[in-house]
């Protein structure tokens, strides 16, 4: 399969999305990236149990961080999907794309005030 | 253990306005233990204000520093060296941690980052609950190891109120009856007589109504 994604999307490899931790979350957006997406496998279907939902409590807990320090939540995002689902993967890579796009660059870079 | 929660990153935030230069202390303590204010908590929260303020055009320094303990002189004294480089001290310690860096550093404001909630335990990973109100004279011997003061919302001493119904307190259907809890584990140990037995009133100068309390060993003291 050789699906495009866009170049703008880079790859952290984790063994699990349960190792994700809240601060691995901010410290990206403390450093400038304009979104984060967590991808986790479908629920239910965690290797180790519940490792995806510990990573979408973290997700949504870290959402209220961002918006507590006026970055915009919705450039964090948790989705779910299968290692056999490559052309879902590249499709949410292109959706997040777009919507970093639509929300401007990170507040951080640009020092332009709270967003929300 | 002490319990406490951090405060709100908008109230936090406010609190910091004036400020460029900043230490944020944790404790090791029992506040690490709950989550609210050890080594993590301080990274998090460090991250998070920096985000915030790059944000607004208005970086800030943060030092960052988690002590063994901040009740005890010995470690609060550890920021001696650098203290004088900075504006203020956002303590992520329970109240008495705050307090003690107020006492040891004069010269610049000491700043609450959590509220501090209660004296309690870890009912599971994640949750906290009261056990202990520190009323100064423990009745747990006569109590099934229940504590009617803290698990009594009325604090009751000789058996339940009238709200008590079907095991459940009059103030919230969530909580449990403490005097319903009391009696069901004064059956289980087969003291039921105990129940019998009054328990005079306490002496409450003991507890909060007699000033702040002092405990004093002199065989420790130097
Ligand atoms: S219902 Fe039970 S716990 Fe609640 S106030 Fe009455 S005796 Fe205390």
């Amino acid at each position: 399969m050789r699906l495009e994604c866009p170049p703008n999307v880079k790859v952290i490899r984790v063994p699990c999305s349960g190792r994700v931790e809240s601060f691995h979350l901010l410290k990206a957006f403390e450093s400038g990236v304009d979104g984060v997406f967590v991808a986790g496998c479908l629920e239910g279907e965690c290797h180790f149990l519940i490792g995806n939902l510990q990573a979408k409590r973290r997700v949504n807990y870290v959402k209220g961080v961002l918006k507590a320090i006026g970055i915009n939540p919705e450039r964090l995002q948790m989705y779910n999907l299968s290692a056999a689902m490559g052309s879902r993967f590249a499709e949410i890579c292109w959706e997040m794309t777009e919507k970093v796009k639509r929300l401007g660059p990170n507040p951080v870079k640009t020092g332009r005030g709270k967003e929300v | 253990m002490v319990v406490g929660e951090q405060k709100p990153l908008e109230e936090i935030l406010e609190m910091i306005e004036p400020y460029d230069r900043l230490i944020l202390a944790g404790c090791k303590g029992c506040v690490a233990v709950c989550a609210a204010g050890g080594e993590r908590e301080v990274r998090f929260l460090a991250s998070a204000i920096k985000t915030a303020r790059k944000a607004q055009g208005r970086e800030i320094e943060i030092r960052e520093v988690t002590l063994e303990r901040q009740c005890d002189p010995e470690y609060v004294e550890q920021i001696r060296p650098f203290v004088g480089q900075y504006q203020a001290i956002l303590s992520l310690a329970c109240g008495v941690g705050v307090q003690f860096m107020a006492e040891h550093y004069r010269q610049i404001p000491a700043l609450p980052g959590l509220n501090t909630t209660f004296v309690g335990g870890a009912e599971r990973q994640g949750v906290w609950v009261e056990r202990c109100q520190c009323c100064g004279q423990c009745v747990l011997h006569l109590t099934g190891g229940i504590c009617p003061i803290t698990r009594c919302s009325k604090s009751l001493l000789n058996g339940p109120c009238g709200g008590s119904s079907n095991g459940r307190c009059e103030i919230d259907p969530e909580v449990p009856c403490g005097w319903q809890l009391i009696l069901d584990r004064l059956k289980e140990l087969g003291q039921l007589e105990r129940y019998l037995e009054i328990i005079p009133p306490k002496d409450w100068s003991l507890s909060r109504d007699g000033g702040p309390r002092k405990v004093q060993r002199e065989d420790l003291m130097r």
